[in-house]
């Protein structure tokens, strides 16, 4: 089996994220960058399904010779092998027909990524893809399993959850319970840096969305703190001045 | 031109935020002075396909076909893509649930559209320019993305525009656009949906509770405050990593963001990957016994105690309130 996982390089979880140039662009001094935690899942699991030479993962990553450190991450984490397309991610869209093209040209069974990356927050990816490749997309799995080249995958619904059978290839985007996130290990830091990664150059395609303009959610008030011992004064409060219950 | 929104259905009912995707996309036609169209896609009657029209759907699409029984994203995208094209629709909006996710991205590829998710206000339409605000970084900041192809694609986070009534008499009228059996190729085997419990991405008052709680054996009374407000019950990370809580239940950067009315955290710290995922709660109410604790910063009530004395007491005031 040949698995290709998509990786995004976003701002460590931790970041406060503050904005430049009059609000139009992310501040990155200082940022950590790693790999999008949701595509770590996704990396994960793609490395238990090969694991003992059941397959290959390759980690595709569309993005400049910044992201590479990410990218070695990905490749400590497990990964065989690694591809970047060499291109600021302008948009999901941008992103997604880069990886569907690089896809059209290798012969991969199973594409995954993240449910979303944790910096814009689209879930687009992955059915983009899928829709370029004309392939079933599923999003938001919870778990992933094959029995020979039928997946049997469970997708995260409003309370509850959908079984989804698959025959052939497809693309999914993962979110928690799909697979504990794996650390690298010495060895595989060592390997990490002599694996392969290729640098392909970026296919031009149209720009359908830019972000103008950054905010920051207004600050709340002071808080109003009640006694411990007077839990119907916050009750009160709740329904006559906050008015939600 | 007109607008379309695709109305996501659940066992031939709409939910809330059917409807306040239904007002929003009103609300973009009337700005643009065109017509709203609805597409329902399975088995829906007419008394609840006629409810759109109160929301200002003047024409509502019935797609009524056994093949699309059960939710497949790449039928229904081609589905709701050839009524785009039939409606000539310039904006297609739909709701940024889970099923949504999957949809609108394959809607705005066959449409070449570009796609706004998790919107959470009316698009401005300033000197000929069409932006869209929605939610970024997981909640710590909000993108305000200018879409410049010539159809939008827009899906708007759940409780983030409200419902507003705009009665229309709403005429129905059958769709039935050809399905690909390669757009069926994902097949489902099984839905399995809890009946008895509010979903926590639907729920307009959330109670949350943390490691401050001390082990799984300690959640009932959080279920009963829970189920007292009539609220879904939620969990910060370490407690879904500590397997007490299902993931599904966990609330933050790295699982899931929420914008409920009310958020009631409870032994919980307020790390600033939680704080992402719950800050824009239109009230969020604290109860921990630190008072340092970071999450009062983000607060507009709190109470500093022991979440044990303080949540039976809570019950008990709550009773007392309903009467």
């Amino acid at each position: 089996m040949k698995i290709l996982v998509c990786i995004s390089n976003v701002p460590d979880t931790t970041t406060k994220i503050t904005f430049t140039n009059d609000n139009t662009q992310f501040n990155t001094s200082g940022v950590q960058f790693i790999v999008n935690p949701y595509d770590e899942i996704a990396l994960s699991r793609a490395i238990e399904l090969c694991e003992g030479g059941k397959g290959t993962v390759t980690v595709i990553n569309v993005g400049e010779v910044a992201t590479e450190p990410t990218i070695r991450k990905a490749l400590a984490i497990g990964a065989d092998d690694a591809v970047r397309i060499n291109a600021a991610p302008r948009d999901a869209y941008f992103t997604a027909y880069q990886i569907a093209e690089y896809a059209k040209s290798s012969d991969f069974d199973v594409i995954l990524c993240g449910r979303e990356s944790i910096d814009y927050n689209g879930s687009q990816v992955a059915a983009m893809i899928g829709e370029f490749l004309n392939i079933p997309s599923i999003s938001i799995i919870k778990k992933l399993d094959f029995d020979g080249s039928t997946a049997t995958i469970e997708r995260e619904i409003e309370g509850g959850k959908e079984v989804i059978s698959v025959t052939g290839k497809f693309i999914a985007s993962c979110a928690e319970g799909t697979a504990e996130p794996k650390i690298p290990n010495m060895r595989g830091i060592m390997s990490a840096r002599t694996k392969p990664l290729q640098v392909v150059e970026a296919k031009e395609i149209a720009q359908l969305s830019k972000v103008q303009q950054f905010e920051t959610p207004a600050p709340r008030g002071a808080v109003k703190l009640v006694p411990a011992e007077d839990a119907t004064k916050l009750i009160d409060l709740l329904h006559q001045e906050a008015k939600v219950i | 031109m007109s607008v379309l929104v695709y109305v996501e259905q659940v066992d031939g009912k709409f939910k809330k935020s059917v409807f306040e995707a239904v007002s929003y996309a009103k609300a973009i036609a009337d700005k643009q002075s065109s017509n709203l169209t609805a597409i329902s896609i399975g088995n829906v009657g007419e008394n609840e396909l006629k409810e759109l029209g109160k929301y200002g759907a003047s024409k509502v699409l019935n797609v009524s076909n056994d093949q699309l029984k059960n939710f497949v994203n790449q039928a229904y995208a081609a589905v709701i893509a050839e009524a785009a094209k039939k409606e000539n629709a310039d904006v297609v909006v739909l709701s940024n649930s889970f099923s949504g996710k999957g949809l609108g991205p394959r809607i705005a590829v066959k449409l070449e559209a570009g796609l706004v998710d998790g919107a959470v206000e009316l698009p401005q339409l300033d000197g000929g320019k069409f932006l869209v605000k929605k939610t970024a970084f997981s909640g710590k900041a909000f993108a305000i993305t200018e879409l410049t192809s010539a159809i939008k694609v827009i899906a708007l986070n759940p409780n983030a525009f409200g419902t507003k009534e705009n009665v229309t008499d709403a005429t129905i009228e059958a769709f039935n656009p050809e399905v690909k059996s390669t757009d069926l190729a994902a097949i489902v085997k099984e839905v399995i949906r809890a009946t008895n419990k509010i979903s926590l991405p639907d729920a307009e008052l959330v109670v949350s509770a943390g490691r401050g709680l001390k082990g799984p054996e300690n959640w009932g009374m959080i279920e009963e405050l829970a189920s007292l407000l009539g609220a879904a019950t939620a969990c910060s990370k370490p407690v879904s990593d500590a397997d007490w809580r299902p993931h599904e239940e966990h609330v933050g950067q790295t699982g899931i963001a929420i914008s409920p009315n009310l958020y009631i955290a409870i032994g919980i710290s307020g790390a600033i990957q939680h704080l992402a995922g719950v800050s824009s709660s239109k009230v969020i109410v604290v109860i921990n016994k630190d008072p340092e604790a970071p999450f009062f910063k983000v607060a507009d009530y709190g109470i500093v105690g022991d979440a044990f004395e303080v949540v039976p007491k809570l019950i008990e005031a709550l009773k007392a309130h309903k009467g």
